[in-house]
């Protein structure tokens, strides 16, 4: 499909009442998985997927919305690699608009979901930009352990989850070991004795059974049947838990290899930990997040095929662990053969989202810079798109417009890389986004100020 | 001099007859150094330079195509077409397909007093004792091998750079105005005869900080209200001095504090006001008449779309971001299109960073800035009038326009090659002149510095 043979794809006629049909035709297209913009080309979504996209010509039913994308750029809409998005309205001062972190007696055990409000003006600042998903970790707390971290949709709806309890997210580098007690040493020492706490509680657990259907997988729900069995089971659970029973069933599908586990780390030492941990507890499925030194051990992330969703333009020593931070690292990774996506680590995270494709727009420049290690435009746009989402599982869902994927797509005023390109058609699962925002209701109220007959606060 | 008065005494006391003595005369004021730390920095060698065939945008708001430029001797020589005849000896650059611009300069940066590596040792930003410290000075404070300078050179394309205080306090203190040309100590980094400015804060920073050690200011009235008190010791203060400057006789104390804020009553030392609110700015703007000072430009300021005729009015500059918003309540009502607004008011607009990554990237931000303003129906606006909010008018807000900021002859030959046009992502400083010196060279490892903290360590001299 990439390659510019024109195909004829012929769609069976929409029955009566079927989902309407959608072509986008003659826009440039990005289809997010890597691969260079193909000029004059059509996305058709059909049903909320993805039916196909890239340089064909359909035969189009009779009912098609057609969509001229003229002199715009088409692209599966912008992933936010690793943020807070939804969880905090006002960062700084605004008691209770801020569910980032919680410092109550549950760690793993918490589940983000709850602290999302899709109706959160972060959201569709975002949308409006663009971003139709975001993987969303909590911070953490009193523990390493954040809890159990989400991907969302952006869309004007109530129901932002697309997956609840996707990953795990602890902190194992400078941060988690403050928060641990001030050493690397006690953040580990916390951490295996929490993979144990959790293998000692999943030897009760109960049997695993069926398949991963739409349906939420039993395994995923950290329950146990019998609210006292921990009372019950003290024989042979340790004496010396320091873990809530809320907290060691989480872990258990951690544990097991059913939920990702996200780890933030930055220096080199810290990373290759990580990796040490993997022939510890071989199931785990690991995401290194932040890896600013990654590029200096990126032979040994590559061998041990972790993905890595990294700050792309990171390049001071903020840290005694970012000595190495280069904007080069993710270019250097994926050079390594790394699968690198970009996020926004401790970068405004609950809101700055969009600066994503600025961003991978600023990887791409690195590629005329002597010395330096850049990234070529698709893969740069993939890294925003479709990397994260395969991060965390979810490729096959998200993250590009190979056909079946859920209908996440923008049209753009240009190249989406530019920071002053502007999304003007955002659609998430085929369904066409408002993209009205706070802040374009306060820029058409004071565009024109000379007073008029009323106060501006009858301007709406 | 002091001998004669010392003679004319003598004689007086001769004389034996103190009526027929004249009045004795004050003694005559003692001049306060007003510059006790004062710039050593030195340009460094350059050799001249012609580049030719660029796309230039001359700060002023002029684009001028197959571009070329020639400096000398630290100066801006000349600034035409291809006609230009290169002086003897030039270093000639071929320009097409590049840019050439003005250095941006940066009116709102922490590097030094907020530095890299960002730990608490090194934490030097703000002096949260008091919600008045004037007296402390930002230059006290820089920390000249923060590696963040490099970055804002060899990736930013910034040549100047005004290091503030903190937002803590009402009056955080005073600014130094630093070239960004590594030096052993920031007196080597000091932009020689830059004006002082006094940092002051509005709004939520002052009354948090100090509103939860259950001081004053805990509110917004108890802001003004402190930095009314303040204000009227000031002019006491500077009634006293002057009296004494034009007089003489006994020295009034001296108070570092109000010295400062002296300063800024007689017009020398210019107001940098953190101020995001469009309300707060106004009130603000009654404060200085109150008191007969003038705001030189509001900093964060995401509510000056809401008053741009006002601050085109009283001819307040508004230091801003693109598109930071939200991250606390005075954030909240910002939009993407503050920077074009305040421009197309006849204000003076600025793109400013406060943080060493955005430093890196003001060229982007005011494409982000430009192109809303555009997508908006703003009139009158393109890229060469855009690069006045990254270089002229951030210039003029530190009171250095006379030497910086355009490509005007005769100006400092602070100068930027870029790889592609500036307001593309894809673009970066490819050479960057500071006072005809060449201070980068992304062909050259060589010519990157290198901050001491870096080195030795891991990534040392790599392409950041």
């Amino acid at each position: 499909m990439r390659a510019r043979a024109l195909l004829f794809v012929m769609l069976a006629a929409a029955a009566p009442g079927a989902a309407e049909t959608i072509a986008i035709t003659n826009g440039t297209i990005a289809l997010g998985d890597g691969s260079e913009p193909i000029p004059g080309g059509t996305v058709l979504i059909r049903d909320g997927r993805i039916q196909a996209a890239g340089a064909m010509r359909f035969k189009l039913p009779a009912d098609t919305i057609v969509i001229d994308a003229t002199g715009k750029w088409v692209t599966p809409g912008i992933v936010a690699g690793f943020s807070r998005l939804g969880l905090s309205e006002v960062d700084l001062g605004v008691d209770g608009s801020d569910d980032t972190s919680a410092n109550g007696p549950f760690s793993a055990a918490l589940d983000v979901v709850p602290s999302i409000n899709p109706l959160n003006s972060t959201i569709s600042v975002n949308r409006a930009d663009g971003v139709t998903r975001a993987i969303v970790a909590p911070s953490t707390g009193r523990s390493i352990f954040a809890g159990q971290g989400a991907v969302i949709d952006t869309g004007a709806d109530m129901d932002p989850i697309t997956a609840a309890r996707r990953f795990q997210f602890v902190e194992l580098g400078e941060s988690g070991a403050d928060t641990a007690g001030g050493s690397r040493s006690s953040a580990y020492a916390l951490f295996r004795n929490a993979l144990r706490e959790a293998g000692q509680l999943s030897r009760f657990m109960p049997p695993v059974q069926g398949g991963r259907s739409g349906q939420p997988d039993q395994r995923d729900v950290p329950v146990i049947r019998d609210p006292n069995e921990s009372r019950t089971e003290t024989a042979r659970r340790n004496d010396d838990v320091l873990l809530t029973r809320f907290d060691a069933a989480a872990l258990v599908p951690v544990l097991q290899g059913r939920q990702y586990l996200l780890v933030h780390v930055e220096r080199a030492s810290d990373i290759l930990n990580v990796l040490g941990l993997k022939r510890e507890f071989p199931r785990l499925k690991l995401v290194l997040v932040g890896a600013s030194e990654g590029w200096t051990v990126a032979q040994q992330i590559a061998r041990a095929g972790i993905p890595v969703i990294a700050s792309p333009v990171n390049d001071l020593p903020a840290s005694f662990e970012q000595l190495a931070a280069t904007q080069s690292n993710v270019g250097r990774m994926l050079a390594a053969g790394v699968r690198v996506s970009i996020g926004t680590i401790d970068d405004n995270d609950t809101r700055n989202l969009f600066a994503q494709r600025q961003y991978a727009g600023n990887l791409v420049a690195l590629q005329k810079i002597p010395g330096a290690t850049g990234v070529r435009w698709g893969e740069a746009l993939a890294m925003i798109t479709s990397r994260p989402a395969e991060a965390v599982g979810m490729g096959g869902e998200l993250g590009s417009l190979a056909a079946g994927r859920r209908a996440d797509v923008v049209i753009w005023s240009g190249d989406p890389l530019e920071g002053s390109s502007a999304a003007e058609q955002v659609y998430i699962d085929g369904v066409r986004q408002p993209l009205a925002t706070r802040q374009s209701k306060l820029l058409e109220r004071y565009r024109y100020l000379p007073r008029r007959e009323l106060p501006e606060a009858y301007r709406h | 001099m002091m001998k004669a008065v010392a003679a004319a005494l003598l004689v007086a006391a001769l004389t034996g007859c103190a009526s027929l003595a004249p009045k004795p005369k004050l003694a005559p004021a003692v001049r306060i150094n007003q510059d006790p730390y004062p710039s050593t920095y030195q340009r460094y060698g350059g050799a001249p330079t012609v580049i030719r065939h660029a796309t230039l945008f001359d700060g002023e708001g002029r684009r001028l195509d197959d571009a070329t430029i020639i400096f000398a001797d630290g100066l801006i020589a000349a600034v035409g077409g291809p006609e230009l005849a290169s002086p003897a000896g030039a270093v000639e650059i071929d320009g097409t397909g590049k840019y050439v611009t003005p250095g941006i300069i940066d009116v709102h940066s922490h590097l030094g007093n907020y530095p890299s590596p960002g730990v608490a040792s090194l934490s030097d930003g703000n002096e949260a004792t008091s919600p008045a410290r004037p007296e402390v000075w930002a230059e006290h404070s820089v920390w000249p091998q923060d590696p963040g300078f490099s970055r804002a050179l060899v990736n930013g394309g910034v040549t100047a750079l005004q290091i503030l205080p903190g937002s803590a306090n009402l009056f955080g203190g005073r600014s130094v105005v630093l070239k960004n040309v590594p030096a052993r100590t920031s007196q080597g980094m000091k932009f020689p005869g830059a004006p002082y400015g006094l940092k002051m804060a509005c709004g939520e920073n002052p009354k948090r900080v100090y509103g939860s050690k259950g001081n004053m200011p805990q509110t917004r009235m108890g802001n003004i209200a402190y930095a009314r008190q303040t204000w009227i010791k000031a002019q006491a203060y500077k009634r006293k001095w002057d009296r004494y400057e034009a007089k003489g006789g006994d020295m009034p104390e001296r108070d570092l504090a109000m010295d400062t804020l002296r300063g800024v009553l007689g017009g020398k030392i210019i107001i940098h006001n953190h101020c995001y609110r469009a309300d707060e700015q106004a009130l603000m703007i009654d404060m200085a008449k109150e008191f007969g000072y003038k705001i030189g430009t509001f900093h964060h300021a995401v509510e000056s779309y809401k008053i741009a005729d006002l601050l085109a009015r009283e001819g307040i500059c508004s230091a801003m971001w693109a598109d930071w918003y939200g991250f606390k309540m005075e954030s909240y009502d910002a939009v993407n299109e503050n920077i074009p607004l305040v421009h197309n008011a006849g204000a003076c607009a600025i793109v400013h960073s406060d943080d060493p990554n955005g430093i890196q990237r003001l060229n982007q931000e005011a494409a982000k800035a430009l192109a809303d303003g555009q997508r908006a129906g703003i009139p009158n606006l393109s890229e060469a009038v855009a690069w006045q909010w990254l270089s002229r008018n951030p210039a003029m807000a530190l009171g250095i326009l006379d030497r910086t900021g355009t490509l005007a002859p005769g100006k400092m030959a602070d100068v930027v090659l870029w790889n592609g046009n500036p307001f593309s992502d894809y673009s970066r400083p490819e050479r960057v002149w500071i006072d005809g010196a060449e201070m980068y060279d992304a062909n050259n490892p060589k010519k990157r510095p290198v901050s001491d903290f870096e080195l030795g360590q891991p990534g040392e001299g790599d392409t950041k």
